[in-house]
């Protein structure tokens, strides 16, 4: 068994932070509450290199630790950063530095920072930035260019970064100036933080990087068109909580700016004053606890049946952060055409895009809680309350024909829900859990209980196979203190396990499950599915062959490796791989590769198609369809 | 689908028109007619968009040009209660024996002759773009060998006029 020496692990021991403390709902939401200037330090003006300012802008900033990799453009940018307070964590490829930044800002609620240098190491970025933007994840890119004389001539590592980013940033800047640093960086923090959050890439020429400048600050924003509306209106408010006392079948629909806005307190409140069923997004899973009597899991294409029911057959929908998403409302045509709809969002742009809003709330998730609160306490104190009992009565029944739940393996492997499940139950609600793309994504969506706000992180929007083990990683150095699984698939597995090395050198000590059923299996069981089994292109080798060795991989990569490949096995696997936190593990469970993922709901077909398991749809009431 | 006359304010900056002309080409929106230039305010450009669409995937686009960190300001223009003008340059043969009735035509759509040569006429119109669709239509029979138009340019009637406002003023 291959280990870090000591002496590796004690130089980066010496070099982490400690920043052990969880953050709370009140640290989230400051990020969507920062004010003008996010200045935590104020040093005097200086004489610096354009360099020089961008690093103190970054120690200004608050910023604890950025992910990257040097190269020549950025070059200059390093020379100043060796002696910053800012850590910075040397990753192996820039892919890894973004998703990095994404798990450590989903992880800590502040902003995540990545750092590439030109033309390849931030096209390397594009992937990462892209995952950041669907997911509204607050993250400043920060890439070297070319020199400005040189723009535009197809010079050396020449890419045009800001052009490509333009449709996957909340937005960018070509630093022309080093005057502008301060305030270019301070304006990409307030804009990657506020609001919705989003990535800010800053792209900063290597001449501007070398120029003399002054450093002062803090320096004045000049954002004249970015005033996001937080406080909703207060007469849509009250029609919502009119709404909400009327309603004889509603649904609280929660997604992900739930959480971002710091308001999963308020929620529980509003639906116990309420009393009505909540269903929360694949990004919201932790933002309403999973064992909440009111929970009825997650909406959507691979939902609980009472959840996917429960939105289809409301006669009003609230809406809380969450954008009416395909995987979520199956063919559109047809979601849940009794319904009511209230909804509110940060993004008005979000408003009515897939789905006509009844009434648009536009707001801070947190402040169309707590006004929602005091709007519906006042509809009740005037004697006006849902009378949900009915509906409650069909949902209960459906809760109970139709829980969660999977078959064992006919041949005998090992099944990956169990493994997921015991995961879950041995690790417990504390621990952060980080999910690749695919079938293990899903049941690690629906095994585990999520309890907490942001202890489930995951690729939701962009679906990128590779996010879990850089983005644990990030977690982890975020939250360090903090038991960080990453629950990945052997595809998935093999795209990005290189960052697995920079967390066995810089101590961090993330624990990987791998759950190898030695396909693309997401793919395989639409194959299954709709291909008649025709299996093109989805077996990677890694039972047949085991090709790679997961285990010897883990091991070169400087982590302890185990395997798994019998049910007996499962729990003192996960316990080894617990007691151990001093390097990284990898544990290789070796699942049978026939499982599938359901409930489901085909792409492109309604809701109401929706199948148990295959070949069993709920037999729901025909009063019900 | 109807035919939407978009003004925007935007922060006079390099990249901004690449960001507004982007965004309608992601979301599937087709530009009929652009134009671009500064406004009373040298630090605010105003861009005339006109796009064809429906009113609810418009509604969409609104939102979203909104959401540009550049841009200010979005005011549609109802085509009742604005002026909306177009430049035409139109090169037209007209040797001796045409010259005339082409003048003629210019003079009937108040139009000038800017340039000319010994067998063409070279034309400046300003007017709404079914006024120019008129002029080219009676050109036409002459011969246009070369001809440029720019976008629509429009303007509110009435003393209230657009501005960036006094978040603007204040930056």
């Amino acid at each position: 068994m291959t280990r870090p020496t000591p002496e590796t692990l004690a130089h980066s021991a010496r070099r982490a932070r400690t920043t052990a403390e969880p953050a709370t709902d009140a640290e989230h939401a400051r990020v969507a509450a920062t004010p003008a200037v996010p200045g935590v330090r104020t040093p005097a003006p200086a004489q610096v290199s354009g360099a020089g300012s961008l690093v103190r802008s970054l120690e200004a900033l608050g910023v604890e630790v950025v992910f990257g990799i040097p190269g020549g453009a950025i070059l200059p940018a390093y020379d100043p950063l060796y002696d910053s307070t800012v850590r910075h964590i040397l990753v192996r490829h820039e892919q890894g530095a973004g998703h990095a930044a994404t798990g450590y800002a989903q992880a800590t609620g502040r902003v995540g920072v990545c750092i590439a240098t030109s033309g390849p190491g931030a096209t390397n970025l594009v992937t990462p930035i892209a995952d950041a933007y669907m997911d509204s994840v607050p993250m400043v890119a920060i890439t070297g260019q070319v020199a400005r004389p040189s723009i535009g001539t197809d010079a050396f590592q020449e890419a045009d970064i800001q052009g490509i980013t333009l449709p996957i940033t909340k937005h960018n800047f070509l630093v022309q100036n080093a005057e502008e640093i301060p305030r270019v960086l301070a304006e990409a923090f307030h804009l990657a933080g506020t609001g919705r959050p989003g990535p800010v890439l800053v792209d900063i020429p290597k001449d501007v990087l070398q120029a003399s400048t002054t450093f002062s600050w803090p320096p004045a924003l000049d954002l004249p068109g970015y005033r996001p509306t937080l406080h909703p209106h207060g007469k849509q408010i009250r029609e919502a909580a009119r709404l909400l006392t009327a309603a004889r079948r509603p649904v609280l629909y929660v997604g992900g700016g739930v959480l971002k806005a710091g308001a999963t307190e308020g929620l529980r409140r509003l639906a116990e004053l309420t009393g009505i069923p909540v269903v929360t997004t694949l990004m919201a899973l932790g933002a309403f606890p999973d064992s909440h009597p009111q929970h009825l899991g997650m909406p959507g294409m691979h939902g609980t049946v009472a959840a996917v029911y429960g939105l289809q057959k409301a006669d009003l929908i609230v809406a809380l952060g969450a954008r009416f998403d395909d995987r979520v409302t199956g063919q559109l045509d047809s979601f849940a055409p009794d319904a009511t709809v209230v909804h509110a969002d940060i993004d008005p742009a979000e408003i009515g895009k897939n789905r006509h809003a009844d009434v648009p709330i536009v707001g801070d998730a947190r402040h169309v809680i707590d006004e929602l609160i005091a709007a519906v306490t006042a509809e009740q104190s005037a004697g006006r309350r849902a009378d949900t009992a009915d509906w409650w009565t069909q949902l209960d029944d459906l809760r109970k024909r139709y829980p969660l739940g999977y078959e064992e393996p006919a041949d005998g492997t090992l099944s990956p829900q169990y493994v997921i499940k015991r995961l879950g139950e041995i690790v417990g609600p504390d621990a952060i859990y980080v999910a690749g793309v695919g079938q293990h994504q899903m049941w690690a969506s629906q095994f585990i209980s999520y309890e907490k706000p942001h202890t489930w992180l995951n690729s939701g929007g962009l679906g990128t196979m590779g996010y879990a083990v850089p983005a644990a990683m990030g977690a982890k150095v975020g939250k360090p203190d903090t038991v960080v699984w990453a629950v990945d698939g052997d595809g998935c597995f093999q795209m990005t396990n290189q960052e697995l090395a920079t967390c066995a050198l810089e101590g961090i000590p993330v624990k990987i499950a791998v759950i190898n059923n030695g396909n693309l299996g997401m793919v395989r069981q639409w194959q299954t599915l709709f291909y008649n089994e025709r299996y093109s292109n989805t077996e990677l080798g890694t039972h047949k062959h085991r090709i790679p060795d997961f285990v010897k991989l883990a091991e070169a990569l400087g982590c302890v490796g185990l395997r798994c490949e019998n049910e007996a096995d499962v729990d003192k696997t996960i316990e080894a791989a617990m007691a151990i936190n001093d390097a990284p593990v990898v544990i290789d469970f070796v699942v049978g590769k026939d499982a599938m993922v359901w409930p489901m709901v085909a792409a492109g077909t309604s809701n109401d198609e929706i199948m148990f398991a295959r070949g069993v749809r709920p037999a729901f009431d025909e009063d019900d369809i | 689908m109807t035919m939407h006359t978009l003004s925007v304010l935007v922060e006079n900056k390099p990249g901004v028109l690449a960001r507004v002309s982007g965004l309608f080409s992601r979301r599937g929106f087709n530009i009929d007619s652009l134009a671009v230039g500064e406004t009373e305010n040298p630090d605010v450009s105003r861009i005339t968009i006109v796009v064809n669409a429906e009113s609810s995937p418009l509604e969409q686009v609104t939102k979203q040009l909104n959401k540009l960190v550049n841009v200010l300001k979005i005011v549609e223009l109802d085509p009742q209660v604005s002026v909306a003008r177009e430049l035409l340059l139109v090169k037209v043969r007209a040797d001796r024996a045409a010259r005339t009735q082409v003048l003629e035509t210019v003079n009937l759509f108040r139009a000038r002759v800017v340039d000319v040569a010994p067998d063409t006429l070279t034309i400046e119109a300003t007017g709404t773009p079914d006024k120019l669709d008129a002029l080219l239509r009676d050109l036409e029979p002459f011969g246009i060998k070369e001809m440029v138009q720019s976008g629509l340019v429009a303007i509110g009637r009435g003393s209230r006029s657009i501005t960036a406002g006094p978040a603007l003023r204040a930056a």
